[in-house]
């Protein structure tokens, strides 16, 4: 019976989507149900990865039709951290949506499409079928489409333009390489895939094909060469959205390329040799990109790009230390990304802007607030004991033994650069001598809110500061975690096990 | 008749990717409604193309005796029919949008965003 279950936090959010839309005009009601049915979906998620680390592996055949003729959801580690994960950032993002996002946005159904977002994310994650996950894909790409442009501000409608024709061409390229793989095995189920890939004649044409999934996936976690899109994006939209795309969307890429290549496309020497060199590209562009922005919401952005670069180098060096490195470095990732963003939506309700050359004196007047959003920053860059310090060391250690002195070099490069763009932001917004901003007349700022709205705006922050924290401070945990996702993950035969009992 | 469609397909998929490398916004769109439509036929066709053999287990047996035409490719087409249908029609809306806010379709004018501020 609690096979079932592992779907149970997509189903609440879908239950929620659709509840949301009876609503359509009732905003208080829409806010107090987004938050608490996020709640619960957070709840169900804490459920469903105990049950998995404690039961192992759980499958569940949608509709009774076995594995390979079905849909098969498949709930091992890695899929049930990633729940949790989307379910702990929904939470936080609802709470904080519900006061920074405007009225105006409300009124078009936001929440419904925000929950409908986060369960095509849940889904993505849970499923082990390859054209099922394509679907999710799309669940996930117009939704955020929807959410990127509502509003139609100016540069919000350009910024939708350039995310919705790239993420559309990574489907189109995903989805040639879904029919390649048909076409070569028959089947696309990926326990299934796992054991027909190396029994193919033309490997050659398996290299194309991995290579079609390595692009498509590549464009929506914004690796290298394909990553202008992003920070031409994620900035115009909503702080609240900002956080929930710089948090999950570009992860859920990620969590596809690992996906793929522990599991289809497994000892190809050449996808690894291109992963490990993107990745060294990815850091060094994303970082150098960071360096020079003004706007501390685009400086996040290029940083996301930088810290892609050190969970693809990590899966192309392809041992458990490395993997353990990526499994962890991306619970840390989730949670401080859209904590990050949290943060500039919070700036921005302080100041009225958040360009670096305006911004100033935050520490001055806010000294308490202050020091709640230091967390996510050090955090970010990682000075110990906090949560990006332990996934760092995993994977300098992978790249030093594996003796990829490039990548180990990146790594270093990119802690750098975080460090140098964090403390630049640090010592300009915080620490500078605040200069007199001028702000519409519309503006509220955050000293006019009533208390419960100013709670919903520090909350969030706290509560997602408290998880990386305890990232950071219980990072045996997290590792004993990602250590277990790691040998699971690569340890093809119990994924093939579990899901043809 | 595979290699007319094989054809058919390498033709959609270049004048998709040839008219998405234009600076107009409007062949921007049709640009992606000829590359999702080469997917579609890649997929049909990727799928084995057999002709007159419907996949209809004749009554006095229990199994397929003959080469049958597999219907998976023609499901996951229709899927996926649907779904760049979807965003297709998005995406007209989108650029109709942008058309009557930015002023042009020319995406080389689209850079508000990258500017700093």
């Amino acid at each position: 019976m609690s096979e079932q279950l592992i779907i149970l936090p997509l189903l609440i959010n879908l239950v929620l989507s659709i509840g949301l839309m009876f609503f359509w005009t009732n905003i208080k009601a829409q806010k107090v149900l987004s938050i608490s049915g996020s709640f619960i979906a957070m709840l169900a998620s804490i459920w469903v990865f105990i049950h998995v680390w404690e039961n192992g592996i759980q499958t569940f055949q949608a509709g009774s039709w076995e594995a390979p003729f079905g849909i098969t959801f498949v709930g091992d580690t890695l899929a049930a951290t990633l729940v949790l994960l989307t379910g702990i950032s929904a939470f936080a993002v609802s709470i904080f949506a519900a006061v920074s996002v405007i009225k105006a946005r409300l009124r078009f159904g936001f929440f419904s499409v925000f929950h409908f977002l986060i369960m095509g994310l849940n889904g993505a994650f849970l499923t082990g079928d390859m054209f099922n996950l394509y679907v999710w894909f799309e669940i996930i790409i117009i939704s955020s489409f929807v959410l990127i442009s509502l509003g139609g501000e100016k540069n919000q409608l350009e910024g939708a333009v350039k995310y919705f024709t790239l993420n559309f061409l990574a489907s189109m390229i995903f989805l040639t390489g879904l029919g390649v793989l048909y076409g070569l095995t028959g089947t696309l189920n990926m326990a299934d895939l796992s054991q027909k890939i190396p029994l193919i004649q033309n490997q050659a044409l398996v290299d194309v094909t991995a290579f079609l999934f390595l692009v498509g996936f590549g464009i929506k976690s914004a690796v290298f060469p394909l990553y202008f899109w992003l920070p031409a994006s994620y900035h115009t939209p909503p702080s609240a959205v900002s956080a929930i795309f710089s948090g999950l969307l570009t992860k859920v890429g990620v969590y596809a390329l690992i996906r793929v290549f522990t599991l289809i496309f497994v000892n190809d020497s050449f996808i690894e040799i291109m992963l490990q060199s993107l990745a060294i590209l990815t850091i060094f562009s994303g970082g150098i990109g960071a360096i020079i922005q003004k706007n501390i919401r685009k400086l996040f952005s290029y940083l996301i790009i930088c810290h892609i670069g050190f969970m693809i180098g990590g899966l192309g060096l392809f041992t458990e230390v490395a993997m353990a490195g990526v499994i962890f470095y991306l619970i840390h990732d989730i949670v401080v990304k859209t904590n990050l963003f949290l943060v500039s939506g919070l700036i921005y309700r302080l100041k009225s802007t958040t360009s670096l050359d305006r911004l100033g004196g935050i520490y001055k007047s806010y000294p308490k607030l202050s020091l709640l959003m230091a967390i996510p920053l050090f955090s970010l860059v990682g000075i110990p004991p906090l949560s990006g310090f332990w996934p760092k060391l995993s994977l300098l250690l992978a790249g030093f033994n594996e003796g990829n002195y490039w990548y180990f070099g990146a790594v270093i490069f990119g802690s750098l650069v975080t460090l140098i763009a964090i403390a630049h932001v640090w010592a300009k917004a915080f620490w500078e001598d605040g200069k007199d901003v001028k702000h519409s007349k519309k503006f509220i700022a955050f000293d006019q809110l009533r208390s419960y709205q100013k709670m919903q705006y520090v909350v969030p922050i706290v509560f997602l500061a408290l998880v990386s924290l305890y990232i950071g401070f219980g990072a045996e945990h997290i590792q004993q975690v990602s250590t277990r996702i790691a040998t699971e993950v690569l340890d093809k035969q119990t994924y093939f096990n579990a899901v043809f009992k | 008749m595979e290699i007319l469609l094989a054809i058919t397909t390498g033709i959609l998929y270049a004048a998709g990717i040839y008219m998405i490398l234009r600076r107009s916004m409007v062949k921007l769109i049709l640009g992606l409604i000829l590359l999702g439509n080469g997917v579609n036929l890649l997929i049909f066709l990727l799928g084995r193309i057999t002709k007159g053999k419907p996949p209809i287990i004749p009554e006095e047996t229990k199994v397929f005796e003959d080469l049958f035409a597999d219907p998976v490719p023609q499901a996951l087409i229709l899927t996926a029919i649907v779904i760049s249908f979807g965003l297709q029609s998005f995406a007209i809306i989108l650029v109709k949008r942008a058309y009557k806010v930015l002023k042009t379709d020319d995406l080389d004018q689209l850079n508000t965003t990258d500017e700093d501020s």
